[in-house]
């Protein structure tokens, strides 16, 4: 025990005491939201296996339901969100080299790219919602009477992961809206990007997730 | 700091290649190859699903303790569905029971 005065070391003020440094910080942040994101694969796997298991039961009713699907508007919507995906990782890009202003234009152009993705997804919605295509609401289907109830399993998943999806878009919103106001406050660079980062993780996982839904739920009939 | 900014022709390039697979996977869904339709167009799925990881995801920059955790995600909703399917792809193979 001596009376000597510590000298004080000085840090970068984003480094949170309980961290060796600001690498070490990041890479934890990192593994804690992939952590997050596993969770998140778990979530919508439970979905894509029951998908499985009821389109390996009834393949030929939900081939039927193909007709009723829209695949150039799924296609336009999967491009809207690769280019997303894209202005997102250049946020990330431009946060790394401390350029606030590229920043912004980046989370501005993902933030509209996303608002394009969703105002396809309820146009497709509003579309199926005309053709009595919602299960238990009306629920018509004349030209294969003989699926009426499996073809609703089908719509009851396609309603259910392309709404737990759209509903991930929108917590990205929210999200991308907080960075804007979070790159006014304070400056990110070289030495903390971390926010940028993280919410870029979850983006391109919430895109991810609709590379697998393009395929299985708009394309599961187109070829006959 | 320890991570490495990438060039945006690396991002740029990846885009192209998404753009590219999307257009692809909407094309061949409409030749009819029979079973091989699926396969198909999971194995494109698959391979954007790993470039929007590797690169956009930056995992092929992070520490190997991210990396374990990314594979053991994948590999444990593989399990998941993997298994599930092992029983309901085989309960049909058994002579049915006797109905009293």
């Amino acid at each position: 025990m001596s009376d000597q005065a510590v000298p004080i070391e000085q840090h970068s003020p984003y480094l949170k005491h309980h961290f060796d440094d600001l690498g070490q910080q990041l890479d934890s942040s990192t593994l804690g939201m992939w952590v997050f994101l596993l969770t998140e694969i778990m979530f919508f796997g439970g979905m894509f296996g029951a998908y499985t298991i009821y389109r390996s039961m009834y393949p030929d009713a939900f081939a039927s339901t193909s007709r009723h699907m829209i695949p150039w508007l799924g296609g336009i919507n999967t491009a809207v969100l690769i280019c997303s995906s894209l202005t997102m990782a250049l946020a990330v890009r431009s946060a790394q080299i401390g350029k606030r202003s590229l920043i912004r234009i980046f989370l501005i152009l993902t933030m509209i790219f996303g608002a394009a993705f969703i105002a396809v997804k309820f146009t497709e919605y509003y579309l199926h919602w005309k053709d009595h295509l919602v299960p238990w609401a009306g629920f018509q289907y004349p030209e294969a009477p003989q699926f009426f109830h499996q073809a609703q399993i089908l719509f009851c998943f396609y309603f259910f992961m392309t709404g737990f999806h759209a509903l991930h878009m929108f917590v990205g919103l929210g999200l991308l809206t907080w960075l804007l106001i979070k790159n006014q406050r304070i400056s990110f660079g070289e030495e903390y990007y971390s926010p940028v980062e993280i919410v870029g993780l979850y983006w391109h996982f919430v895109d991810i997730v609709w590379i697998f839904l393009f395929p299985l739920l708009y394309l599961i009939g187109a070829h006959s | 700091m320890n991570h490495h900014v990438l060039p945006v022709r690396t991002y740029v390039l990846i885009w192209l290649i998404l753009i590219v697979a999307t257009g692809t996977t909407l094309g061949v869904a409409y030749i009819d190859l029979g079973p091989w339709n699926i396969v198909v167009a999971l194995a494109i799925a698959f391979t954007k699903m790993s470039l929007v990881v590797l690169f956009f995801m930056h995992v092929k920059q992070q520490t190997n303790l991210t990396k374990l955790f990314v594979v053991a995600g994948f590999v444990f909703l593989g399990i998941l569905i993997c298994v599930a399917m092992t029983d309901y792809s085989t309960r049909t193979w058994l002579p049915q029971g006797k109905m009293w």
